[in-house]
Parts: C-alpha cells; structure tokens; sequence
C-alpha cells in the first residue's frame, strides 16, 4: 500500500467518522465532557499557582538588590541597622538617584484585617517605606486618593489588599494598638507582590513598634545587573557587618516556590485521579463508536481498505473527542477562573499574598497536551480491536 | 468506462469458457474451541468467465464459506483458489486486500451502505482505493448510477431510499471499478418478492449486457432460476445439477465431470 493510497484511505474513513459523531453525540459526550472535566481542573488549579507566581515574582529584577541579615530567608526574621545601611550606600555598583544612592530600607510589620467574604483574620503585610522606595518600583502609581505624607499617621493601601481585606478603602481608618492610621490612597504596582500590602511612612512605622533605628531589609537598585557580584562580595568582605544580598529575581522565586509546589502537586493528584476516570470514559465511548460501526468498517474492509486506516481514523476521531474536551475545559476555565480574585498565605512570610487566578497559554497547552494523551490511550485498544475484528463475522451483524 | 465500454471489455452474453474462477481440491476447517470444524470439503469448482452461478444450499452447508474464499475475504485450509488467473490463496492479507479492491464488486444482502453517505458518495468509496482523477471519479459514478437507475437519487442518504434502491446503490458501488467477479451474498434476501424481481433483472441484464461474471448465493429457488447454472452445496460438497442440465458431482468424484 502507498503512502497515497494509505493517506486517501485515512482521509476517507477518517471523514467519515467525523461525520457520523452527530449521529453518536450522546455517548461521544460521556468522552468530551470527562476530558474536558480533567482539562478544566487542571487549568483551574494551575491558573492558581501561575497567577500566584506571577503576583510574587511578576516585577522582580535581576538590578535590584535584596539586603537581609545573613542567615534570614524572609524580612520578618531580619533585622538591619543604621551602619548596614550605611554600608550599602557606599558598596560598589550601587545605582545612584537625584538624592542619593538608591537603597531603600523598609520595616515589615505584620497586622490582622479579616478577609472579604470569610470573615475570617489573615495577616496583611504593613511596609514602612520612603523616598527611595517609590524609586525603586517604577510601576508605582496612586489610583485612588492621594500618597501619605511623611510624620503623619497615614497608609496607601495595594489594589489586591484593597479587594481582599476589610476596611481598607480610602477614608476608612485603621486601628493598630494605641494608634490609628487614616487610608488616603490606593496604588498599583504593576501588579507584582507590592499590591497585597499596606505602606506607610518608615519613620512613624518605627516609633510605632519601637523599633528605634532599623528595618528589616534593604532593596538595592544596582548599576545594572552585572554589578551584582561585586556588590555581594564587597558586602560579604566587609567585617563591619554581617548581610547577604541577593538578586530580587532569586529571592521572590524561592518566596513563591513552596505555595507554587504545594498547589502544582495537589493540582496534579486530583487530575491524575480524574484522568483515570476520563480515560475509562473515552474507552468506553471509543467501544461503543466502533462497535455501532462494526459492519460498516467490516464493510469498507471487504471493499479493500486495510487495518491501518481503521487504527488511525478510531485513534484521530479519539484524539478529536481530546481535542474538543480540551477546548471545552479549557474555555470553561477561562470564562470562570482567569482573573478571579483571591488571597493566600505566603508561607515565606506568613502573610497574605493576594492574587488572580491566571489562564496562560502554556497551561492552555498542558490541557491541551493532557487531553491527547487521554484520547489517545481511550482510543488505541477500541482501535485495534476494530481493526482486528472478523470481516466475515461483522459483514453478517444486522 | 462507459455502458459501452463496460458491454466491450467482455462478450455479450454468458460466459467464454474460459474460467474466470478455479476452485481446486479446497477445503476450510473452523476451530470451535479445541474442535475443528470442516465446513468445505475437497471441493473443486470451476466457474466461466461471464457465467451467472447460482450457488444453493441449507443454511451451514458451506456456500458463504465458498463465497468469501473466492472473494478473497478468508484464505482456504487447504487447495487452491485462482480467480482471473491470480492464485489469491497464496496472497497476504495486505495483497488480498489490495486484489478485492481492483478485481471484486460485492453486493451484500443488507447493501451495507454507509449511512453518513449520501448515493453517489457510498458509490465513490471503492474509487478511493485507486489513483482516479477527482473527475475521472465523478464520471465513473454517474455512469454506475445511471446503469442501476438511479441517477436522480445521487444525492439522497441510505435512510431516505427504500429497500430496493438501497441495494441499487449498493450494485452501483460494485460496480464503479469495472471488477470482472460480482460477488452477491444473498442480494434478495432482505427484498420484497417485487424488489427482489427489479435487482435480479438488474444482476442478469450486467450479466448478460456488460458480461460481468457472477456468483450469487441464494436461498431463494426463483432467485436461483435466473442465473444460467445453479450448484447446491451439502455438507460442504456440491452435491446436485443445475437447470441446465450441468451434473456437479462432489470434489472426489472425476474432475471433468464437475465442469
């Protein structure tokens, strides 16, 4: 047999098949409808971690710089002094602003607010910043009100804390111990990780918690991002203090990577489970086409077609079935999770990350990947079965 | 190929003695289970080219058995099988396939049409085993529907075609290659005795006007009646003599008298 001859063969049965899917559309839907579940979950669950990554990673930098004491993973375990700071000012590589090199130290503290809708308290991330802070995230903008001033007992809030904690619309008030804090602006940040948290002025931050003069980390915007190497010897050199540096990129990846592993591997098990439950659906689906079309195919092979094209049209008319669950799932995942909104601990910091779920194109693919392969396993023994089935016998089947 | 074309490849009417079918000492043994199961016996046939053969017999005597070997759809357990001088017996599946596809037009007792399809593309399906031309296609489909009567209805599906133009369309489909072997496998059987009279006519008018060869297995007596011999089977022998007088002896009596 030719390859013309075997492309025309599959070409024709092939079409038919598809054809005849109108005909078959209730026990075809038992396939699509259990792919398209496998594939919808999948996406849905994964958008979670893709949009979680996003949010914690999505504005890092490989020029930006982030000083901790060494030995600290996170900013709630750091704490730097005025001599550190100093000591950045001076490091090498340091990029330089109209007011001075741009390090930016920032206290973190941790409050409780209660999540919209639950009810319940979460740990939102209250941030003392100043000047050099605003330099250093380029994407911020205030959308809402205006930005705090300086001495006085003010915050901005982040569009995602906003949506996601009460009480933190501007106008409203925000009692934290003896004092409270008036929400004059909400601000964006380009979406990145800033936008879960609450700022302030740095230096009524410290007083507040009594923190004298320190912080807990330094961001560092770096000459470019070849300066990286020096600044980190010049810091881990210097016997005056005892910081680690690391590029922003690096440090926000490993923030992100324990909630993104968790949520992938628990992602992973429910979807194997339902591939499983699809897979025997698609079997049973791809049975039941063949076996309606027993005597046809037995007909169409006493005409002269061979067993191959009866394999690959039952294998594509599968792989279709995958193909239309994917979209179906895929599409139903979009409509419903791309950009939902939610929060979540960020267990690096033990506060709350808020996020939307993100539908990306390569999780589009996963699905579409995942899908084939169910199609593909749910459609190879109904098609060897057809393919092998008595001639003879099928040609007699009323 | 046109009518005339077709009614040119071959003589006018009945057959050329020269054999378009050669059954040789075959014989085809069924396992049921550990059992084997003789259902065709040291048989030997000879067939004419352009010979109308009617092959009778009581259900299990062998005749589809018969019918599927010289068709190419199963191999015998042992002996011979040449058809238009190919020895198909010695064939692999994948060649036997291919042979069926050039040399066989089958008519099946339930026409077997696809029920997708409308006429003329149940008709076209033998062309896409060949390197016709989309035109040269289409020509040869017109012209088989026009043999069978059916020109108007190219465009109606199975369902929506009675009985008897179903199995037209299915005669057509047989016939658009141009095979020089009509296989039909009970062809009236699931027919009115009207209808069955219309697709007989049509079967002894190929035969006898485009001189196609062909092999019916019937139950029907009167269906029988109209090929030019008739051959009985018993117990996977042929045991009986047609209405032309023509003594068929079982295969262990003298080969010249079974021809």
């Amino acid at each position: 047999m030719g390859l013309g001859s075997l492309a025309r063969q599959c070409q024709a049965v092939t079409r038919y098949n598809l054809e005849t899917i109108w005909e078959r559309r209730a026990v075809s839907a038992v396939a699509i409808f259990g792919i398209a579940g496998v594939v919808g979950v999948l996406v849905a669950v994964l958008s979670m971690a893709a949009g979680f990554r996003s949010v914690v990673t999505g504005q890092a930098r490989d020029d930006v710089a982030v000083v901790l004491r060494s030995g600290s993973t996170g900013e709630s375990a750091s704490i730097l002094n005025h001599q550190d700071i100093q000591v950045l000012w001076e490091a090498p590589g340091v990029a330089r602003g109209p007011d001075g090199p741009l390090v930016s130290p920032e206290l973190f503290v941790i409050i409780d607010r209660k999540k919209i809708g639950a009810g319940t308290d979460a740990n939102v991330p209250l941030r003392g910043v100043e000047a050099a802070g605003f330099a250093l995230r380029e994407q911020f903008e205030i959308v809402e009100g205006r930005n705090f001033e300086p001495g006085r007992n003010e915050v901005i809030v982040g569009d995602g804390a906003a949506g996601a904690f009460e009480g933190l619309l501007v106008g409203d008030r925000i009692d934290v111990g003896r004092a409270s804090w008036e929400v004059v602006g909400r601000f964006t940040a380009g979406g990145g990780i800033a936008e879960s948290e609450i700022w302030t002025d740095n230096r009524i931050l410290q007083q507040m918690y009594q923190r004298g003069n320190s912080w807990n980390v330094a961001l560092v915007r770096l000459r470019d991002a070849d300066a990286f190497d020096a600044f980190e010897a010049a810091l881990t050199d210097d016997p005056r203090v005892s910081l680690g540096a690391q590029r922003q990129t690096t440090y926000l990846a490993a923030q992100s990577e324990p909630i993104e592993v968790f949520i992938s591997v628990v992602g992973w098990i429910i979807v194997v489970m339902m591939s499983a439950g699809a897979i025997f659906a698609a079997l049973n689906t791809m049975y039941a086409a063949v076996s309606s079309r027993s005597r046809e195919i037995a007909t169409l092979r006493a005409l002269g077609f061979s067993r191959l094209p009866i394999v690959i049209s039952v294998m594509i008319e599968s792989l279709v079935f995958g193909l239309i669950g994917a979209a179906a799932g895929g599409a139903a995942s979009w409509f419903l999770f791309d950009g939902f909104r939610a929060a979540t601990i960020n267990w690096a910091s033990f506060s709350q990350v808020a996020f939307a779920f993100e539908v990306t194109p390569e999780l589009l693919t996963q699905g579409i990947v995942l899908a084939l392969v169910i199609g593909a396993i749910g459609g190879f023994l109904p098609a060897v079965g057809a393919a092998r089935r008595s001639v003879i016998g099928a040609l007699r089947e009323q | 190929m046109s009518e005339k074309d077709m009614a040119e490849t071959q003589n006018t009417n009945g057959a050329t003695g020269e054999a378009m079918v050669d059954v040789r000492s075959v014989s085809r043994v069924f396992q049921r289970g550990r059992t084997p199961v003789p259902v065709l016996k040291d048989l030997s046939l000879r067939m004419a080219n352009g010979e109308f053969l009617a092959l009778m017999g009581p259900s299990g005597s062998g005749k589809s058995t018969l019918l599927n070997l010289i068709a190419g759809l199963d191999r015998p357990t042992g002996g011979e099988v040449i058809v238009g001088g190919s020895p198909i017996h010695s064939l692999s599946e994948r060649k036997l396939a291919g042979w069926r596809a050039r040399n066989i037009g089958f008519v099946f007792q339930f026409s077997n049409l696809l029920g997708a399809l409308n006429a003329e593309r149940n008709v076209a399906v033998p062309l896409l085993l060949t390197s016709f031309s989309a035109r040269e296609r289409r020509r040869r489909v017109e012209i088989a529907l026009e043999i069978v009567g059916l020109s108007d209805r190219s465009k109606h599906r199975p369902r929506e075609l009675s009985g008897g133009e179903q199995q037209r369309v299915g005669i057509a489909r047989a016939l658009v290659n141009d095979p020089a072997l009509l296989v039909c496998d009970e062809p009236t059987g699931d027919l009115d005795r009207a209808t069955s009279g219309e697709i007989l006519d049509l079967l002894v008018a190929l035969n006898r006007d485009q001189g196609k060869t062909v092999l019916m297995v019937t139950h029907d007596p009167e269906a029988a009646e109209r090929a030019s011999r008739i051959l009985h089977l018993v117990d996977g022998q042929l045991a009986d003599c047609g209405h032309d007088g023509t003594i068929v002896l079982p295969a262990h009596e003298p080969a010249g008298a079974a021809v």
